[in-house]
């Protein structure tokens, strides 16, 4: 469990402290895959960071596992970080080492490991992210998913409890990030590894994590289960990002509501009740006539979900409320 | 030919670029031993790197540029009564190595700092968060990452050294460049100039050669 109590970060440029995290509070539990989701400069690069102190606190502890890391002596950050490990934007791989050499480089700097044993493990780790092929390949003769998934095998090798992700997928392609991701979320169910990972992309977010914090300008302004956060955003930043991973133009659909007649419902299914054939079944009961503004149905990790907006017009308004109530649906009143 | 170059003494010319494929080895390692740890020094203190250290930083920095700023004629004879206290003389190929030394290494360390400085950030983050030490990043990252312009800063070094080494033979140091003033300036004997020109020319291309090579061989990218 990874405990930042009133943890801050400022920066000293000219003599001024300029803050890069205001106080904050954060709990991210054993196993969960968490995800910070914010623009440029919001300061969730700095966060990630504070957890194996690349950047150390100006202010507050951060507690893992029950113990306070801020104030460790070098000997023991260095044993810390070896059980977190760290994947980046750009991969960071030593362009001078094999494939191979860099997935055995963080057990060679570790000393502990024998020869024998950093052979074995390296193989272990070729064959997870599939690149046993590759062993002896130098970075620049990869694709940017194969350096990723090399940055995902050296980042285990010293079999960590906690992996932080740095914008791991930002410069993949659509098709890679989505098999970097799964293979992210394969590697959380079977080792129970805590992933913390920041992206500027909310579809990353619903396809892996579990919860989610939203950070605007050094700031947490929204935390909680990502099915929560994506279909029930509150925070203006955070409505932004979900309209933006769903392609909607936040103008364009105020207009398009203007337009239309009657009461205007925004239902949201989850699980199950995605599946169920209820607006045909509600508005026979009620007598209501619907039409549908605008709708999806996708996942959020492994949970179908749907949201659709509709404008209701005539019959029993109270009734069909009623109903989608007790079908477990939840309903948002618009207009 | 035998009017041509009547003045040539072969022996001789084989002796002066012994002499100076001496002169510039000797130098260039120690200009390696002695630079390379001052310019990972200079790289570490440097700005926001591993080990800021605003003051080492200046100080070694303006040692090195006060070496580099002095023209290397000038260098050749202040150094006189070091070399003579080091060495015992200060004429001869033994008498060129130090001043070449003292012109050489604040001129590779200079190099292996920029080399080093091209390293990108990220990999040296990436080793910190493995739990690396400053020594492991140093050791295990940094040279091997920069190994390429290191050793591309070696040949420029080594190719600077060769021109040094030629000037030196203005106070006496012996090699080809003593050969080219002491026969081809003082006694105009303009063939033994054009021979010892030819075979510095010959000697920096093959260095330029080697040196390319070996970047070539050990660049990843």
């Amino acid at each position: 469990m990874i405990v930042f109590d009133q943890v801050q970060k400022s920066y000293q440029v000219g003599g001024r402290a300029i803050p890069a995290l205001h106080p904050t509070d954060m709990t991210i539990e054993t196993g969960e895959v968490f995800g910070i989701v914010g623009h440029s400069g919001a300061g969730k690069s700095t966060l990630v960071r504070l957890i194996n102190l690349l950047e150390p606190p100006t202010g507050g502890r951060i507690l893992i596992d029950g113990e306070d890391v801020v104030g460790y002596n070098p000997a023991q950050l260095r044993a810390f970080r070896r059980k977190v490990g760290m994947i980046f934007q750009h991969f960071n791989l030593l362009s001078s080492k094999t494939v191979a050499d860099n997935i055995a480089f963080p057990m060679k700097l570790a000393g502990i490991y024998s020869k024998a044993e950093i052979r074995d493990r390296v193989d272990e780790l070729l064959a997870r992210v599939s690149l046993t092929d590759h062993a002896n390949k130098y970075p620049s003769q990869l694709s940017g998913g194969q350096k990723q998934r090399v940055g995902i095998a050296r980042a285990l090798a010293c079999r960590p409890t906690i992996l932080l992700c740095d914008e791991a997928t930002s410069a993949l392609d659509p098709q890679t990030t989505q098999s970097v991701l799964k293979l992210l979320a394969d590697i959380n169910r079977e080792l129970g590894l805590t992933i913390v990972l920041i992206t500027h992309e909310m579809d990353v977010v619903r396809r892996v994590c579990d919860r989610v914090a939203v950070m605007d300008a050094g700031e947490v302004v929204e935390m909680g289960p990502v099915s929560d956060v994506f279909l029930h955003p509150k925070h203006p930043t955070t409505r932004d990002f979900v309209f933006e991973s769903e392609n909607i133009d936040g103008q364009e659909l105020q207009e398009d509501l203007q337009k239309a007649n009657g009461r205007i419902l925004r239902l949201t299914f989850k699980g199950e009740s995605t599946y169920q054939p209820l607006l045909g079944s509600v508005a026979r009961q009620s007598g209501v006539d619907f039409s549908i503004l605008s709708g999806r149905i996708d996942h959020i990790k492994d949970t179908p979900y749907g949201q659709l907006t509709l404008s209701l017009v005539g019959g029993d308004l109270d009734l069909a409320m009623q109903a989608f109530d007790a079908a477990d649906v939840h309903v948002e009143v618009v207009r | 030919m035998e009017g041509l170059l009547s003045n040539v003494d072969w022996a001789e010319i084989g002796f002066a670029s012994w002499d100076t494929l001496v002169m510039v080895g000797l130098s260039l390692a120690f200009s390696v031993l002695i630079g390379l740890p001052i310019g990972v020094l200079l790289f570490l203190t440097g700005k926001r790197q591993l080990l800021e250290q605003p003051v080492a930083y200046a100080v070694l920095s303006f040692v090195v540029n006060v070496l580099r700023s002095v023209p290397f004629i000038i260098l050749l004879i202040v150094m006189i009564p070091f070399t003579v206290m080091l060495i015992g003389t200060s004429l001869g190929v033994a008498g060129a190595i130090p001043p070449l030394v003292a012109g050489g290494a604040p001129f590779f360390a200079r190099l292996v700092e920029t080399s080093l400085r091209e390293v990108d950030r990220g990999i040296i983050e990436a080793t910190q968060a493995m739990g690396a030490t400053v020594r492991q990043i140093i050791f295990g990252a940094l040279l091997p990452e920069a190994l390429p312009g290191i050793i591309a800063g070696i040949t420029v070094t080594a190719i600077t050294l060769v021109s040094y080494a030629a000037m030196s033979g203005v106070i006496g140091g012996g090699g080809l460049g003593d050969l080219a003033i002491r026969f081809g300036y003082q006694r105009f004997q303009t063939d033994v100039m054009v021979i010892t020109v030819a075979l510095l020319v010959i000697f920096v291309q093959v260095l330029q050669m080697v040196g390319d090579r070996l970047v070539l061989y050990f660049s990843r990218k």
